[in-house]
């Protein structure tokens, strides 16, 4: 597995770029998904990948029975996934009215800012 | 969309979804679960139930305005923080209050179960208001 | 005062706030209440950093490095102060400027929510939660930024939120890599052990994720381009907090980083000095060929960055001090200037330099309240941008960097030059397209735009006048930056 993961964020991160070199805001959106994908399993392959025991101290023991694996990377996977969550809801939403207002989906044909 | 099957369903699911809710929610501080997986599980009912009938049904069965449940949220979050800054402790400094049920077990409640119950808030508030929002825009 | 205090007030503002849903009154009345709390906390914390050296916080009551540890150096604690001014004059530019459909769907909450990003990204001594409080700011920029769904805010929101979620996926991936490699996120513990990690190549990939992160940011050259198409479509006080705080919190890290965590690195501080130099040139030739008063200032706003970063590359304490100094001061000045955009554009109907003119006649005092931040931004005397700028160029001189020291007092001229045409655009010759229709603005509402304009430009005076003083917080300032052992110490104490 060790070997396999930072394949899979690779090819996550050269998808998710090649979706966003693509003309279409949709693509950009799903671009930007994959990346953020792809920086979670990173975060979850740098702290490394093993088979332990959880961290939990037992009952009437004052330290943790070694080997436990590392909670934290988790927990920070945890946040990541929720704040990614909440800014994609707001990309596609933004997507959605600017597809509304210019009626096309075509990120070339939004000039107006540079005029 | 009007299916009889769906609608039934989602009117008997929606009690035992918020249960659960609630139920993972309240067991979150020493087991899988918490406020945030509660709470996308209770807004994911009101979602079903918006499906079965419509968003304005749906509005209809929360207790408050979504942004009523997200300040409410948002406040019991802050208030369980500052409940350690009263006391002279850092913020987010958990307090306990040991109790017991009236048949003599033991109840723990501290301001880490308040901290969930804001997150809890927060999240059914904004989710719902996402699925609202894209919902009702056709 | 507690270290949470300057994060809580505008968090509790803004939910307040969004009890009062649809009640614009109270929560107009709530938005600049709460900034004034703001600001207040910033004098209490910068007072007590100065009487009493480095605050730390330990959130939850866990100890560091395992919990989260709030810091507030002098640096960090100026950096709160100078918010909360910008917090204030904002909130109350708003009360006028942001229109009734705006203010309804939440304009104040959304507000206060991005100045506790902003403040809890300057306090915060951790590195995941530096990011957490990035996404808290940019999230409610976003917002902040398409509310009203104008055509041109839409496009400008799709391109700024597009590069800020490749900067902030470049941030993540540098946190997870440091914390494969030194298994901490607490900056000073890594600061510790990154200097014992003996894999400078590594450190060298790290220091170049977080540099390129930060950079998108702060738009630095060669990525400051979302900066431009979108800081001018948003009403004036939206573009006004954007373009005087958002970018510094990208400064702030950089230097936090550069500092504190990573030290001195030849590789990096070398390309900062080489890119200062760019983003100088390149944000005052873009500001040149622009012909719209806030699009000339937003590209005044990459030619400053470049100033904030020169300082940093310099890395002596004169340098760093006129670096803090120049934040400060650039924060103050810039917002002023999008403040008065934004009267000049509700009095005329237009930003368009073409379609104004003769200003000066009919608003003399207008005219003078633009004079005194244009003339600070290009570094007159005896206005604050005089001071950071004199001392960059002498800590560049110090150190032997003349080419920059050139680039510096040249684009410095380039700037008056832009000042200057906006000046005679504006307020000195006669509109040479007079087919417009003036809305106009009532004299109250005259009153409560200028009101904070001209409070920072009284603070941009003062700051000049009174340098001394002001430079000894900055010099503070620096002295801690460049011991990074005393920051370290502050939050660990004796253990490693």
């Amino acid at each position: 597995m060790n070997l396999v993961l930072p394949f899979v964020v690779g090819g996550l991160v050269a998808a998710g770029l090649y979706m966003m070199m693509r003309r279409s805001a949709i693509k950009l959106v799903i671009g930007l998904a994959l990346l953020s994908h792809a920086a979670h399993l990173l975060i979850f392959t740098a702290g490394r990948l093993t088979r332990r025991g959880e961290p939990l101290v037992p009952e009437g023991e004052t330290v943790l029975p070694k080997p436990y694996a590392d909670p934290l990377p988790q927990a920070l996977i945890l946040t990541a996934i929720v704040i990614s969550f909440g800014l994609m809801a707001f990309t596609i939403a933004l997507v959605y009215r600017a597809y509304q207002e210019t009626g096309t989906d075509d990120l070339d044909d939004l000039t107006v800012t540079e005029e | 969309m009007s299916s009889l099957i769906l609608r039934t369903a989602a009117r008997h699911l929606l009690p035992l979804l918020v249960l659960y809710s609630v139920f993972l929610l309240v067991q979150g501080h020493n087991h899988p679960g918490g406020g945030f997986i509660g709470g996308l599980i209770a807004a994911a009912a009101i979602g079903l139930y918006a499906l079965a009938y419509d968003v304005a049904e749906a509005r209809r069965i929360l207790p408050a305005a979504p942004h009523y449940l997200i300040a409410a949220g948002l406040l019991a979050a802050a208030g369980s923080g500052v409940w350690g800054l009263m006391r002279g402790k850092p913020f987010l400094e958990s307090g306990w209050l040991q109790t017991q049920w009236p048949a003599g077990v033991p109840l723990e409640l501290g301001t880490p179960l308040l901290f969930d119950a804001g997150v809890y808030l927060v999240v059914i508030g904004v989710a719902v208001t996402i699925l609202f929002t894209l919902a009702e825009e056709d | 005062m507690p270290l949470i205090v300057p994060v809580l007030v505008p968090f509790v503002t803004a939910a307040v706030s969004l009890l009062a849903w649809r009640r614009a009154p109270v929560q107009r009345l709530l938005g600049a209440i709460g900034a004034a709390g703001l600001l207040t906390s910033g004098i209490v914390l910068l007072v007590q950093v100065r009487t009493q050296g480095i605050q730390t916080s330990q959130i939850g009551g866990w100890p560091a490095p395992y919990g989260i540890t709030f810091v507030a150096d002098h640096f960090s604690a100026l950096m709160v102060l100078v918010t909360g001014v910008i917090g204030l004059s904002v909130a109350v530019y708003s009360l006028v400027e942001i229109d009734g459909p705006r203010q309804s769907f939440g304009y104040f909450p959304l507000l206060h929510i991005m100045l506790t990003g902003v403040t809890g990204a300057f306090l915060t001594g951790d590195m995941f939660n530096l990011y957490v409080w990035f996404e808290v700011m940019l999230i409610s920029s976003f917002v902040l930024l398409a509310l009203g769904s104008e055509r041109p805010q839409l496009e400008g929101a799709l391109k700024y939120v597009t590069l800020n979620l490749v900067s902030s996926f470049l941030f993540l991936t540098a946190v997870g890599i440091l914390y494969g490699e030194v298994g901490t996120l607490n900056m000073a513990h890594a600061a510790r052990r990154i200097r014992a990690l003996g894999n400078p190549d590594l450190v060298a990939i790290l220091a170049m994720l977080f540099f390129i992160s930060f950079g998108i940011k702060a738009a630095v050259f060669p990525l400051f381009f979302w900066l431009p198409a979108s800081y001018h479509t948003p009403p004036a006080a939206v573009s006004a907090v954007f373009a005087g705080l958002l970018t510094k919190v990208g400064v702030y890290a950089l230097i936090r980083t550069f500092t504190l965590v990573f030290g001195q690195l030849e590789l990096v501080h070398t390309l900062v000095l080489i890119l200062a130099g760019f983003t100088m040139v390149t944000g005052v030739l873009g500001a040149i060929a622009q012909d719209e008063f806030r699009r000339i200032l937003s590209f005044h706003i990459i030619s400053q960055i470049g100033y904030m970063i020169l300082g940093l590359g310099l890395y002596t304490p004169l340098a760093l001090a006129g670096s803090v100094f120049y934040i400060v001061h650039h924060i103050v000045v810039k917002t002023n200037l999008f403040l008065i955009g934004g009267i000049v554009r509700g009095l005329e109907g237009s930003e368009r330099l073409e379609r104004l003119g003769g200003l000066y006649n009919r608003k003399p005092w207008l005219a003078l309240l633009f004079a005194i931040p244009a003339l600070s931004l290009a570094g007159l005397p005896p206005l604050s941008g005089f001071v950071a700028k004199l001392a960059l160029v002498r800590a560049g001189l110090e150190v032997g960097e003349y080419a920059l020291v050139g680039v510096a007092l040249g684009v410095s001229l380039l700037t008056l030059y832009s000042m200057a045409k906006i000046w005679n655009a504006v307020f000195w010759e006669a509109p040479s397209d007079t087919s417009k229709a003036a809305p106009g603005l009532g004299g109250g509402a005259q009153a409560v735009l200028a009101g904070p304009a001209a409070m920072l430009a009284l603070l941009t005076v003062c700051m000049g006048l009174l340098a001394g003083p002001a430079f000894l917080a900055a010099e503070a300032a620096a002295a801690e930056l460049l011991d990074p052992e005393r920051y370290i110490y502050a939050v660990l104490g004796d253990a490693s």
